[in-house]
C-alpha cells in the first residue's frame, strides 16, 4: 500500500511545469485570445518536441505509454498554465479511445502515430458535453451515433462555432451524418469505449480545475500580500486571510481524491465511475471556490479584463460543467453509495 | 502508487476484525464522561492492552506492537467499523504519548508509557486557563524550581481539562520563568492529580455530565524528574503536542467514515420522510464523498511520512476538515430524524436517535477544541500561504 507517486512521476511533473512556465505565460494566452482560431500552432508544435502529445500513445505505436495516473499529474499543469490548446483532448482522451480499439483496426495505428508525433488534432463529441471542443481546428473527430464511435474527418462535418467566455474554449455545434465508412466501432464494444472516454474526459477535467483552483489561490496570495490599505497589506487581515484558508483546504482534500480516481481508472477498477465522479466535483468546488475568493480578494481589480485572474476564472467556470455537470456526477455517485449492498465506511477506501 | 495491501497487511486486518469481533462488549457502555463509564472504559482499555492492541504504533517494549502508519490506520478502520467503543485515554495516549516518544527521557517513557498504553495511568490535559484559551502563550499558571532543583512548586488554575475529574495524571504549559512572557519561560510538566494542594472542579458540559474540569493549584510539589524537554522550552513542546492533535493521531478517518455509513443507512431507512427536503439527499452524498476525500488524504499523508516529508501547517487544514464535516453530519442526521432529535437515552421512543444526538453535541465543541477552526485558518495563511501577520 503506497498512495503517493514515484520519483520519476514527481520530476516528470516539474519538468512539465518548468516546460508551461516559458511556453504559455499570461501575456502569449491574450495574444492567442485575440486570434481567429484560438490556437497557436507554434505552441502546439513546441508542445510535440516534448514529447507531451505522446504520452498516453503505447509505445510500439511511438509513444510513452504512460497512464492515466500521470495524467492527474499532466492535467494539473495544463490547468495551473489554463495552456489555450485541447492537447488532453487529443493525446490522453482521444489516445486513449483510439489505443482501446482492437490492433488492426483500418487507421488504428497511423492516427496513433501521428498523436505522437503531433501532427494531427482530434476532437472527442461524447453526447454529455452538447457542443465539441476544437471542432473547427481537428483533423479527424470522433463522434457518437448511439452506441457507436465515427471517426470523421473535419471535411465531412458541418461545424457552427458557439462563442463561450472563456476565449481559450473554441466549441462549436456539429452536424453530420453517419456512414459505414467511418463506424470503428458499435454495440457493446461502442458502449464500452464510450463510457471510458467519458471517464477520461472527466478525469482530464478534474486535474485541470484542480490546476486552476492552485493557480487562482497563488494570484491572490500574490495580490494580497503586495496590495495596502490601511497601510498595511490586506493579507494581514483575517477576513482575507480566512478566504484564502478556505481555498487551500478544498484543494488539499481534492487532490488525493483526484489521484484515487486516476489509479481506479487505470487499474479498470469497477468502482472507476464513482471514483471520478466524486474527484470532478471536489476539483469542481475547488476551483470554483478559488474563483469565488479569489475575484473577492482582489476586489475591484479583479473584475477587470486588465488582471490575469480573469483567465483562470473563465476557465474554471467553464470546465466545471464539461465532461458532465455537478448533477451529472453527483447522480453517479449517488447510485453507487445508495444502492443496496454497497460498501461503505471504514475499510473500502481502497477495496470492495 | 500501489494500493493493493500486503498479505502482512492483510492478515492484520483479519487478526483485529477476528479479536473485536470475539471481544467487543456485548451492551454499550456507560458514556466516559461518567464515573461509571469512565471505569468501564478503562477496563475495555485493559483488555485491549492485554492482547497487544491498544497502542498498536508504540515500540513493543512500551507497551505497543511496534505497527507502521498504515497498520495504524488499519487497526482504525477494523476498530471503528466494528462499532468498538470511544477511546477514554485518547489525550493521554495520542496527544502526550508521541510527544514523550520525541521529547520524553528514557525513564520518562518507561516510566509514564507502558502505564498509559494500558490505562492504568489516565491523562488530562492543562492547556488553557481562564485567560489564556486562543492565546495559550498567555499562561501565568507559574511552577517555580525549588532551590535545591529537585521539584517545581506549581500554582495557577487550568480549565477545560477533558475528563480531569476521573483522571489520575495532568499534562500541560507552566511558566518555570516567572519574569518571562508570551512564549518563552515555559517548561513541560506531568502532575500527579492526587498531589497535595490539587484541586478539581468539575464543569457541566451541555450533555449535562462532567466532561471536563477545572483544576486549582496551590504550592503543589512536582518533581524535576516530571519536566518532559527542558527548562523552559515547554512552547516548542506543546506546538509538537498541538500538531499531533490536529494531525492525523487524535482524529483518524477510520470514525468518521463510520458516521457517513451510519448516516446513509439512517437515510435509506426514513427516505419518505427525508426526501421531503431535497438538500438531505445531498449532505448525505456529501458525508460520503468528505470522509473518503479525509480518508485518501490520511493515506496520502501517511505514505509521504513513509518516504521522510513532515507535516506542517497542513495539519491545521486537517482539522477544519474533520471537524466540520464531523458536525455537518450530526446535523444532517438531526434533520432526518426530525422530532425525534430531541430525545435523551431515557426517553422510550428515542432508538437509535440518542446516539446522534450524543454526537450531535459533541460535534458542536470539534470546531472549538485542540485550536478554534479561527486560528487554524490563521495558522494555514501565515504558515502555508505566507501571508503576513
Amino acid at each position: 500500500m503506497d498512495f503517493t507517486f514515484t520519483d520519476d512521476q514527481l520530476t516528470f511533473r516539474e519538468a512539465v511545469s518548468r516546460f508551461l512556465m516559458t511556453e504559455a505565460a499570461p501575456e502569449m494566452l491574450r495574444e492567442i485570445w485575440e486570434t481567429d482560431t484560438g490556437r497557436s500552432p507554434e505552441l502546439r508544435k513546441n508542445i510535440a518536441e516534448q514529447g507531451l502529445t505522446a504520452l498516453s500513445v503505447p509505445e510500439d505505436c511511438g509513444g510513452l505509454g504512460m497512464d492515466d495516473i500521470a495524467w492527474a499529474l499532466m492535467t494539473q499543469e495544463l490547468g495551473y498554465y489554463a495552456i489555450p490548446d485541447s492537447l488532453a483532448d487529443a493525446a490522453y482522451v482521444a489516445a486513449g479511445l483510439i489505443a482501446a480499439l482492437p490492433a488492426g483496426t483500418a487507421s488504428r495505428e497511423d492516427w496513433l502515430g501521428r498523436i505522437a508525433e503531433g501532427s494531427i488534432r482530434i476532437a472527442v463529441a461524447h453526447p454529455v458535453n452538447p457542443l465539441v471542443a476544437d471542432a473547427n481546428p481537428a483533423n479527424l473527430l470522433l463522434l457518437a451515433h448511439g452506441d457507436e464511435v465515427h471517426a470523421v474527418p473535419r471535411e465531412q462535418v458541418e461545424v457552427e462555432p458557439n462563442p463561450s467566455i472563456d476565449l481559450s474554449r473554441r466549441l462549436a455545434r456539429v452536424r453530420w451524418t453517419p456512414a459505414a465508412s467511418t463506424l470503428i466501432a458499435g454495440g457493446e464494444a461502442g458502449r464500452a469505449l464510450w463510457a471510458q472516454t467519458l471517464n477520461r474526459g472527466a478525469l482530464s477535467t478534474a486535474g485541470q480545475l484542480l490546476g486552476l483552483a492552485q493557480r487562482m489561490l497563488d494570484l491572490s496570495v500574490d495580490y494580497v500580500a503586495q496590495r495596502k490599505q490601511f497601510g498595511k497589506p490586506i493579507g494581514s487581515f483575517q477576513a482575507v486571510k480566512h478566504h484564502l484558508a478556505d481555498v487551500a483546504t478544498k484543494i488539499e482534500f481534492a487532490k488525493p481524491v483526484l489521484y484515487r480516481a486516476a489509479y481506479a481508472l487505470a487499474h479498470g477498477e469497477a468502482g472507476a465511475d464513482a471514483r471520478v465522479s466524486h474527484a470532478k466535483l471536489a476539483c469542481g468546488e475547488a476551483a470554483w471556490l478559488g474563483a469565488r475568493q479569489g475575484i473577492q480578494v482582489h476586489g475591484a481589480m479583479g473584475y477587470t479584463w486588465e488582471v490575469d485572474l480573469q483567465m483562470f476564472m473563465k476557465r474554471a467556470w467553464a470546465l466545471d460543467a464539461a465532461w458532465g455537470d455537478r448533477g451529472f456526477h453527483k447522480a453517479r455517485v449517488a447510485d453507487a453509495i445508495l444502492a443496496d449492498g454497497a460498501a461503505l465506511g471504514p475499510g473500502h477506501t481502497f477495496e470492495e | 502508487m500501489d494500493l493493493a495491501y500486503t498479505p502482512r497487511q492483510k492478515a492484520f486486518r483479519e487478526e483485529v476484525r477476528a479479536w473485536l469481533a470475539a471481544n467487543l462488549p456485548r451492551e454499550p457502555l456507560a458514556s466516559y464522561d461518567t464515573r461509571e463509564g469512565f471505569e468501564q472504559h478503562r477496563e475495555w482499555e485493559r483488555k485491549l492492552f492485554d492482547a497487544r492492541l491498544s497502542m498498536v504504533i508504540w515500540p513493543e517494549a512500551l507497551g505497543g506492537r511496534g505497527c507502521d502508519l498504515i497498520e495504524w490506520l488499519i487497526f482504525e478502520e477494523e476498530y471503528y467499523g466494528a462499532g468498538a467503543p470511544m477511546r477514554v485515554n485518547q489525550n493521554g495516549q495520542l496527544l502526550l504519548g508521541p510527544t514523550l516518544i520525541e521529547f520524553g527521557t528514557e525513564e520518562q517513557k518507561a516510566r509514564f508509557l507502558p502505564r498509559m498504553a494500558s490505562s492504568e495511568d489516565m491523562w488530562a490535559q492543562g492547556w488553557s486557563e481562564p485567560n489564556a484559551g486562543s492565546d495559550m502563550a498567555a499562561i501565568t499558571s507559574k511552577a517555580i524550581l525549588s532551590a535545591d532543583g529537585t521539584h517545581y512548586v506549581v500554582n495557577g488554575q487550568k480549565t477545560w481539562s477533558t475528563r480531569a475529574s476521573y483522571a489520575d495524571l495532568l499534562f500541560g504549559l507552566f511558566r518555570s520563568d516567572p519574569a518571562s512572557s508570551r512564549h518563552h519561560g515555559l517548561s513541560y510538566l506531568a502532575v500527579a492529580l492526587d498531589a497535595p494542594g490539587v484541586t478539581i472542579r468539575p464543569i457541566q458540559a451541555l450533555n449535562g455530565k462532567q466532561a471536563f474540569a477545572e483544576i486549582f493549584f496551590d504550592d503543589v510539589k512536582v518533581p524535576v524528574e516530571n519536566r518532559i524537554g527542558d527548562e523552559g522550552q515547554g512552547w516548542h513542546v506543546a506546538m509538537a503536542t498541538a500538531g499531533f492533535e490536529r494531525g492525523l493521531l487524535l482524529r483518524s478517518p477510520a470514525r468518521f467514515q463510520y458516521t457517513a455509513r451510519r448516516l446513509v443507512e439512517l437515510y435509506k431507512a426514513n427516505r419518505e420522510v427525508a426526501d421531503r427536503d431535497p438538500s438531505i439527499r445531498d449532505a448525505v452524498i456529501e458525508a460520503w464523498t468528505g470522509t473518503e476525500a479525509y480518508a485518501l488524504a490520511a493515506y496520502h499523508t501517511v505514505g509521504r511520512l513513509a518516504k521522510g516529508a513532515r507535516i506542517g501547517a497542513e495539519a491545521s487544514t486537517n482539522k477544519i476538515y474533520w471537524s466540520e464535516l464531523d458536525l455537518k453530519m450530526h446535523e444532517t442526521a438531526m434533520r432526518i430524524l426530525g422530532p425525534l432529535g430531541e430525545l435523551t437515552g431515557d426517553a422510550p421512543a428515542a432508538v437509535e436517535a440518542a446516539r446522534w444526538l450524543d454526537g450531535f453535541l459533541f460535534a458542536q465543541a470539534g470546531p472549538i477544541y485542540a485550536g478554534t477552526n479561527e486560528i487554524q485558518r490563521n495558522i494555514i495563511a501565515e504558515r502555508m500561504l505566507g501571508l503576513p501577520k
